[in-house]
């Protein structure tokens, strides 16, 4: 379970090191790094933070991972998660912010 | 090395569903006083609730009562919870809930306006942003001061009185010392005693927040304060691999458990938390594993539902559904127990605190999952509990003169940090702190009932497990920290260290097996009434002390069934 960071998106905002409930973000460089990638509890709070869609989350292989990534986006009323198939194919699931989980 | 000094009425340590509710409570209801908030983390998305909830599972639904919930909470531990606690809590549920609800909190309505029910305790929300919900009405408050990234360490104690706490500042690095009139104590249970399902690069894809190593515990230890119920163990019934919540697939579309030959076996087994896990042990040994919870056969669109809830509260599932293509509408979902933890909001384990929720320490109360006696709290019960030690702590702290911190205490702290900076019998040492965390979780799992024996212990594989914690604390007294944050995982490991010790002595006294998987001990497999008992402990001298005091029935409390 963890994050991969786009380096070429990060701007070192540091949003991801104040986000993190495990303090497990540094920013060196001007440049987001994880302190351990195995300390990831998979929370995605630093992915829904990031500005910059550069922290995506991804099934280890351990977990039965098979290459995706997910990142999202946000606004006021939605997230919209999106899932990048290692052959680039994009799938979006959209949740309503404003609508409890069904069941 | 650099230090800072806070001082406020009331300190608040730990910014999770208690900690939060307890600071909105004080800007509410006494805005003459201040506080101070302080978390190892943000409250933005700090604790176990970072990613979210996905329902609220202690509410009294219609048709239900106050007293109904704590006889259900009663039943489930098989007696070992404190009835005026559970009374206590279970009264404020729904107010709390109204509360929560005017934060911002998402709530399923019915057409007459009463919130939906999930089953007969539940009700559906969306809980996404239930953090940044809470920190938004923490931040509103002009009385309180927030400190971020400030991971405590230890209380200040003066005169048998706890008068603050002191901490690590893990972005700043300097040593954090916070002076006030009354402390409330809201830091979460323990996870990481135990070796997790993973053990390798998914180390913690775990239940309970990794990050939650059982501070408050430690420090109440430490400093004197009496604990209850920790032999009575929680272990989560999770989704395979991912550890997301069952709940969402059992109680939200009916999904019942079945073994690999189709056959439902719950019935078998009894219907309570620890025979759940029970159940998927026992079908598992009997070759009838590996267990699902039946999902086939759902419709496409409960199949995305349930693709957008778990996306609210645990997305790895959503996304291994997708990337696999193995949708729950396709493939039954297989279950397994996590491992072991130690956790106040869902078995009894704690600090021992009084209705106020006060604990045996003058100055210092607790709420939430470091609080024991109350099981089956959840979120809204730790919302509850926050909301009652708050008002205790204030009435506490109107009484007592200005508190300053002893310069004796400060000298010591930072004696103890620069020491920890620059242990020089480290420069040669083998060990660090992630492989005695790993020797710590190996013993714990091989000798004191986790995963690898099914949950199971005998007295000889207690005694081996407490030679094992006594060994590697010994090595931890070596370990050596370059950074703030390595000094951090230190304590943790401390923390860890002091409480598989507690953990162990509290499994050793309970002669007997009350709950199969959360306490099941193979020298004495049956209940016996002789221990119709709580059982507490303190620690004297560096070791615990066994407290064996007598039952608090919901019906002693004077809740009678409705």
């Amino acid at each position: 379970m963890s994050v991969f960071i786009k380096k070429d998106k990060c701007i070192g905002c540091k949003k991801c090191v104040e986000v993190c409930p495990g303090n497990l973000f540094v920013v060196r460089g001007k440049k987001a790094e994880i302190r351990d990638e195995r300390d990831c509890w998979g929370c995605t709070a630093c992915v829904k933070e990031c500005p910059q869609n550069a922290i995506s989350y991804y099934l280890a292989a351990d977990l039965g991972g098979g290459g995706s990534l997910l990142y999202a986006t946000e606004d006021e009323t939605s997230i919209n998660w999106v899932l990048q198939s290692p052959e680039g194919k994009e799938t979006t699931v959209t949740v309503n912010k404003n609508q409890s989980n069904e069941y | 090395m650099q230090t800072a000094e806070f001082t406020a009425d009331i300190l608040v340590i730990g910014g999770g569903a208690a900690g939060c509710f307890a600071a909105i409570t004080l800007a509410e209801k006494y805005s003459n006083l201040s506080a101070i908030l302080v978390d190892k983390a943000n409250i933005k998305r700090s604790g176990c609730l970072a990613a979210g909830v996905n329902a609220l599972n202690a509410y009294i639904v219609k048709g239900e009562t106050p007293i109904n919930y704590a006889l259900y909470a009663e039943n489930d531990a098989a007696g070992i919870a404190r009835g005026d606690l559970l009374l206590s809590m279970s009264e404020k549920l729904n107010s709390v809930t109204a509360k929560a609800e005017k934060l911002g909190l998402v709530i399923q309505k019915n057409p007459d306006g009463s919130y939906a029910a999930r089953g007969k305790r539940n009700i559906k929300i969306n809980g996404e942003n239930i953090k940044p919900l809470l920190a938004a009405g923490v931040h509103q408050a002009k009385n309180i001061q927030v400190l971020n990234h400030v991971n405590i360490v230890d209380y200040i104690k003066d005169n048998g009185k706890i008068i603050g706490a002191w901490g690590i500042d893990i972005v700043r690095e300097e040593i954090v010392f916070i002076t006030a009139k009354a402390v409330i104590c809201a830091t979460g249970g323990a996870a990481g005693l135990y070796r997790p399902n993973h053990t390798g690069f998914s180390r913690h894809k775990i239940w309970y927040s990794p990050f939650n190593t059982g501070a408050g515990y430690a420090m109440g230890l430490r400093a004197g304060a009496e604990m209850t119920s920790f032999e009575m163990r929680f272990i989560a019934l999770r989704c395979k691999d991912t550890i997301a919540p069952t709940g969402t697939l059992a109680q939200g579309i009916g999904a019942t458990q079945i073994n690999v030959f189709g056959e439902e076996y719950q019935a078998a087994y009894g219907n309570t938390t620890s025979e759940r896990v029970f159940a998927v042990v026992s079908e598992n040994l009997a070759g009838r594993g590996p267990c699902y919870l039946k999902t086939t056969g759902i419709t496409k669109e409960e199949e995305e539902s349930l693709e957008k809830a778990y996306l609210n509260m645990a997305p790895a599932q959503t996304m291994r559904w997708l990337e696999t293509g193995l949708t729950p509408s396709k493939s039954n979902v297989e279950v397994e127990g996590s491992e072991p933890y130690i956790v106040g909001g869902h078995t009894a384990s704690g600090y021992w605190v009084d209705i106020n929720r006060k604990t045996t320490l003058e100055g210092l109360f607790a709420a939430g999952d470091v609080a024991g006696g109350c099981p089956q709290k959840y979120v809204t019960g730790a919302f509850a509990e926050g909301e009652i030690a708050a008002k205790s702590a204030a009435s506490f702290a109107l009484y007592q003169t200005s508190v300053n911190l002893p310069e004796d205490v400060k000298k010591s702290v930072v004696k103890q940090i620069e020491n920890f900076m620059e242990n020089k019998n480290s420069e040669n040492s083998l060990y660090d702190e992630n492989s005695l965390e790993e020797a710590m979780q190996s013993a714990m799992d091989e000798y004191a009932g986790g995963i690898k024996t099914y949950y199971r212990y005998n007295e000889t594989g207690l005694r081996e497990a407490k030679a094992h914690i006594e060994r590697i604390e010994k090595l931890s007294e070596n370990l050596r920290a370059h950074d703030f944050y390595e000094l951090m995982k230190i304590f943790e490991l401390k923390e860890r260290l002091l409480l598989c010790q507690v953990l162990i002595a509290h499994l050793q006294a309970r002669k007997e097996t009350r709950w199969h998987c959360f306490a099941e001990n193979l020298d004495y497999p049956e209940k016996k009434a002789e221990f119709d008992k709580y059982i507490n402990s303190v620690l004297e001298n560096g070791k615990p002390k066994i407290i064996l005091r007598p039952l608090i029935s919901v019906k002693d409390a004077g809740g009678e069934r409705v």
